[in-house]
């Protein structure tokens, strides 16, 4: 392992403002790292002379008072970049090439940051081990043959395997925190509104958002600083504001409120996500907060109301692939076929799977039954948080329901599949804030993580409790670099 | 409830996407086990919810009513699968 790659983005950042590295050193070394590390299948597309170009043309006029100066990165292909091909992990948008820019990528090359290439991750998100990609499965580093969770599941690998210091995900119902947990690394998914969804391909409108994938916490508030703002190309981006998320962040989180909400000790979890949690509520307390029971008595009705709520938002937004404007397309008899066969072969079997649910729970006859019904209930889910943010500063839950699982384990059934989002998916029907945090190991040595779940706009109280528990922490990930010969 | 080989095609149809007789009987089966998770929320009584239709409590903001982008015609064209000068090409048609 270099000793570049190693560094986490704030060491990197110091390095290159101290002028002892370059950005083309650092640029070269995960570029180099990335070469060695095909077998993971992280990158859908890269992009590696031009980084290394403009980390040459950076050192040549150097802009040191940047946040992300010359530091190189790779981010999921959910976000468009402009000139890049942008292919959401489908057959569909296999030649797309965008002629703009997503808000959140352009707020990151605007800080110096420098792009390497385009992340793996499950076709247009929808999945929770990257194995629904038409460009194929992910390793995770920990292991050979393990998921590395999904949607974001390039990002997590190409993070814990230290391909790029610091990526961005998206997270609809977990697929920024499941992954993180999946790899030992970090993951933030921020208040609904705080990222603009300008440029990113649209999945489940009123769930999606974007947000950073990092090493530590530091470096997640780094990032997260970087690509919140407000933005009048997305009408749900929010007007609040915005800390400087790492310059204020501290490790006293001295008499904060903590909530165990018991609804999430599920039936079937196995003893060592149990053991975990009591771990988690013991480093808090260690760390000065106080621990309070609280309930959540919706809970168990938050993965069905997802299963409408995101398959009827997809069915909308996945309307626009009909193979006339951009993308695939098949050739038809007549305007009908093209359209049919279009989207019958653009579409992978999960993609086709979700429009189909939304379809019916949207049509005709069964819309007050199925979607209005789950409307409603995410009501009364977001209700039990705001009565527990009455009680409590944050709520402190595991990340996922078990450890990362064999490639192959759970492709055949897609009901154990969704299971893994039961305790990240109710954050997103609130539209909250949520960090998952590495916190231990189980038998066979996989992370495990920890998740906080903060109020609206709280990202700052998570971050200084993922940040003062990372230390009590003091987690290591056991990365032995197996699939480099 | 259950979800028949007629309400699949149906489905298929308004989804716009074609599915032969194998492909049919596969969504069937997945789609019922989805629905018969999904069928928990009939345990709820939900007659006095107000539905939570977005989680964002804000009004949507106005803006000048000013053009910001033009002439992109050519980037609007450029990743049509089939065009001829500035129209996107489909199968025929009126006959």
């Amino acid at each position: 392992m270099s000793d570049i790659t190693i560094q986490s983005l704030s060491l990197l950042v110091e390095n290159i403002k101290s002028k002892k590295l370059s950005s083309s050193e650092v640029t070269k070394a995960f570029v180099d790292r990335s070469e060695k590390s095909k077998e993971l299948n992280a990158y859908i597309t890269e992009d590696y002379a031009n980084a290394l170009n403009k980390a040459k043309m950076f050192d040549e006029k150097p802009n040191l008072d940047l946040k992300l100066p010359g530091i190189p990165m790779a981010v999921k292909d959910l976000f468009c970049t402009k000139d890049l091909r942008t292919t959401a992990g489908s057959k569909i948008l296999n030649n797309f090439v965008p002629t703009y820019e997503s808000t959140v990528t352009q707020n990151i090359w605007n800080e110096g940051a420098i792009l390497m290439g385009k992340l793996n991750c499950d076709e247009f998100a929808m999945g929770s081990s990257n194995e629904t990609s038409f460009f194929g499965n992910v390793q995770n580093p920990i292991d050979k043959n393990l998921v590395p969770g999904g949607s974001s599941g390039g990002s997590s690998s190409a993070v814990a395997a230290q391909l790029t210091p610091i990526t961005i995900g998206t997270d609809t119902g977990g697929s920024i925190r499941q992954p993180a947990s999946f790899t030992g690394t970090v993951g933030l998914k921020p208040t609904y509104g705080s990222c603009s969804r300008y440029g990113i391909v649209a999945f489940a409108s009123s769930l999606d958002q974007a947000g950073p994938m990092a090493q530590n916490v530091k470096d997640c508030a780094l990032l997260q600083e970087v690509i919140s703002t407000y933005d009048e190309k997305d009408s749900t981006s929010i007007d609040f504001k915005r800390n400087e998320y790492s310059k204020e962040l501290t490790k006293n989180i001295k008499g904060k409120k903590i909530g165990i909400p018991k609804e999430y000790r599920v039936d079937g979890m196995p003893k060592e996500i149990e053991d975990l949690w009591k771990k988690g509520i013991e480093y808090a307390k260690d760390c000065g907060a106080e621990i309070i029971d609280i309930s959540l008595p919706h809970t168990n009705y938050a993965l069905p109301t997802y299963y409408i709520v995101a398959p009827a938002e997809a069915s909308s937004n996945l309307a626009r692939y009909d193979g006339v404007k951009y993308g695939f397309r098949a050739e038809g008899e007549n305007l009908i076929d093209m359209y049919e066969k279009t989207r019958s072969e653009g579409f992978g079997a999960e993609v086709q799977r979700r429009i189909m649910i939304g379809t019916y729970v949207l049509s005709s006859g069964y819309y007050d039954a199925y979607y209005l019904k789950a409307q409603k209930v995410r009501k009364l889910i977001k209700n039990d948080f705001d009565d527990a943010y009455k009680k409590v500063d944050a709520i402190l839950t595991p990340s996922t329901p078990s450890s990362a699982f064999k490639i192959g384990e759970k492709t055949n059934d897609p009901v154990s599949m969704y299971l893994n989002d039961i305790f990240t998916v109710p954050v997103n029907l609130a539209g909250l804030p949520g960090i998952s945090i590495p916190a231990g190991h189980d038998a066979r040595g996989y992370p495990l993580g920890l998740q906080i779940i903060g109020r609206a706009f709280d990202e700052q109280n998570i971050l200084n409790i993922a940040y003062a528990m990372e230390e009590k922490i003091n987690f290591k990930n056991n990365i032995t670099d197996w699939w480099i010969k | 409830m259950s979800i028949d080989l007629k309400t699949i095609k149906h489905i298929s149809k308004l989804s716009r996407i074609s599915v032969d007789e194998k492909k049919a009987e596969k969504l069937a089966g997945d789609l019922n086990s989805i629905f018969e998770f999904i069928e928990k929320l009939n345990e709820l009584k939900t007659d006095n919810v107000e539905p939570l239709t977005s989680v964002a409590e804000t009004t949507l903001k106005l803006r000048s009513d000013k053009v910001e982008s033009k002439n992109l015609r050519e980037q609007v064209i450029k990743n049509s699968p089939k065009e001829n000068e500035d129209y996107f090409v489909v199968p025929k048609v009126i006959e």
